[in-house]
């Protein structure tokens, strides 16, 4: 009689990629909500537009390969690729911005690697990055947070979908009334032109910690990202190795140099911080795989935030650090192969 | 040498074994300067000159050349020759000549030129050498065109300089474009060829 032989693993997870891409939506609604509040609706309008490309570029190009499109679009990564997109746009973003990120995302970063499960970097932070270079001029209106005391025009829901629409503002509406620097800007500009730390903390753009409205996302973000912890869809290593990796540089400069430096909490709370340590730099595919290896991804990314927010060009350096450690994946995971039981360590007499 | 033979040679140069889009050589001038059409233009034609002259060249000495020394005496006959070219450049296309910059000279290093000498002129006869300078150059030439087209239409909207936007797709003329443009034209080609292995 023969019997059936199963091979291992004999204990299969319920966990399906469509399961865990619906929570990690879920973990970022609150968020978006509070997104929404603060720096007006923009933001629905960059998601739809988001969705649309990246779920439409999505069945084209399985279309394309041959495979069956509905595969695909039942996983959802494609929307979660779009939400972390829309995240990381400004809310006032012209809708062909918007496409083109998440075209290039999903068509080249994603589906000419091989599609999910393939792909050597994150498609979100691609598209973002291919956009922020192509279209450095529509990617500078950045609103300021909607406080009771912050003087600014908030533009309202149609003029937000004409400015998306057309990429240009209404007549009432100058760029100067409504648009701010992000608080990362006013801090490293601030840096740069000898201000202090101090000095340029009395900005009514800055908050407790960080950016005012941006501190409250960050922690928006890290209650969805806890979540996602307690839940198991995400391990601990990538998001402690990411705020390891940027505070600990932080913290070492600014007791060094308080003046010249930013706090440690500005840095944790200002920009995509939080949203990279626990939803960007934990994507699956494009992070390293084995737990070593995962806390050094993180560390990486970490450290690149800091020097890029610190040295480079652009205010906030979230994408390039992703993109960057993404291309260091293949080395961390051969050399933090974890040891495998029966074998000989290295080093052990045979 | 037969008009097939010639006709054959400059088919696998232009297409089947394309040094740009086949043997990926010479890729360092080829991203670095298809940034506009007529840089392109400029560089692909002082290529093929290069080419065809070194191949002769070697073909004509390949008796004489003594095996173990026979890279330093290519680089030197492909220097002497791109000195030549890049003097013609220099007093009678200064524009150009400024607008390509370290690329003339760098020709010197266009491991497409070394090794068509290595692969091809140091065992075949000049008029084959000659017929297969010409067609690799072309080859590359007209990719070197094709990619600079390519480029400026889609980063600046305007070709050979005549405008027809305001603005383009900036990543286009910026290095990553390079790149993207020179990966979709090796896939454009294979789609042509047909898929590997049928």
């Amino acid at each position: 009689m023969e019997f059936a032989r199963r091979e291992a693993p004999h204990v299969a997870s319920s966990a399906s990629v469509a399961s865990m891409m619906l929570q990690v939506l879920a973990a970022l609604v609150p968020a978006a909500l509070a997104h929404v509040w603060y720096f007006g609706p923009g933001f629905i309008f960059n998601f739809i537009v988001a969705t649309v490309f990246c779920v439409g570029g999505e069945a084209l190009m399985m279309r394309a390969r041959g495979r069956d499109p509905r595969v695909a679009l039942s996983d959802y990564s494609a929307v979660v690729t779009a939400a972390l997109l829309a995240f990381a746009l400004p809310s006032l973003t012209p809708w062909w911005v918007t496409a083109t990120g998440a075209l290039f995302g999903i068509v080249v970063a994603k589906h000419l690697y091989g599609g999910i499960g393939f792909n050597v970097f994150n498609p979100a932070m691609a598209g973002y990055v291919v956009v922020l270079v192509a279209f450095p001029m529509e990617m500078n209106l950045w609103v300021a947070p909607r406080m009771g005391d912050i003087d600014y025009v908030h533009p309202g829901m149609m003029q937000t979908l004409q400015y998306l629409l057309t990429g240009s503002l209404p007549d009432a509406l100058g760029y100067d009334a409504i648009s701010r620097a992000t608080p990362l800007d006013a801090m490293q500009s601030g840096l740069r032109n000898m201000l202090t730390y101090q000095d340029v903390r009395t900005n009514p753009l800055m908050g407790d910690f960080g950016g005012r409205g941006w501190e409250w996302l960050g922690n928006l973000f890290a209650i969805g990202g806890g979540w996602l912890l307690i839940k198991r869809v995400i391990r601990w290593q990538i998001p402690t190795g990411v705020l390891l990796g940027l505070l600990v540089p932080a913290s070492i400069m600014y007791l060094a140099a308080p003046g010249t430096n930013a706090a440690p909490g500005f840095h944790l709370f200002s920009g995509a911080t939080i949203l990279c340590a626990f939803f960007i730099a934990t994507d699956p595919v494009s992070a390293a795989t084995t737990p070593r290896g995962r806390l050094l991804y993180g560390l990486g990314i970490g450290f690149l935030i800091f020097a890029i927010r610190k040295w480079g060009s652009y205010a906030d350096g979230v994408a390039f650090a992703v993109l960057l450690m993404n291309m260091a994946v293949p080395a961390i995971d051969y050399l933090t192969r974890p040891h495998i039981v029966g074998h000989p360590r290295k080093g052990d007499s045979t | 040498m037969t008009a097939a033979a010639w006709t054959e040679r400059l088919r696998t140069g232009l297409w089947k074994d394309n040094p740009g889009l086949v043997q990926l050589l010479g890729l360092c001038p080829l991203l670095a300067v298809t940034s506009t059409f007529v840089n392109g233009l400029g560089l692909g034609i002082a290529t093929l000159l290069v080419l065809t002259f070194s191949n002769a060249l070697v073909s004509a000495t390949r008796r004489l050349i003594r095996p173990e020394i026979r890279i330093p005496i290519y680089v030197v006959i492909i220097a002497s020759l791109v000195t030549c070219a890049e003097l013609i450049f220099k007093a009678w296309f200064p524009a150009l000549d400024r607008s390509l910059g370290i690329f003339i000279p760098l020709i010197v290093t266009n491991c497409a030129i070394v090794a068509r000498a290595e692969i091809f002129a140091s065992r075949n006869p000049i008029g084959a050498s000659i017929a297969d300078g010409l067609g690799m150059g072309a080859g590359f030439a007209l990719l070197l065109m094709a990619l600079g087209a390519f480029r400026e239409l889609v980063g600046q909207a305007s070709l050979a300089g005549f405008s027809f936007a305001d603005s383009g797709f900036l990543l286009a003329v910026l290095p990553p474009g390079a790149f993207f443009a020179l990966a979709l034209a090796v896939a454009l080609k294979n789609h042509i060829d047909g898929k590997p292995g049928r």
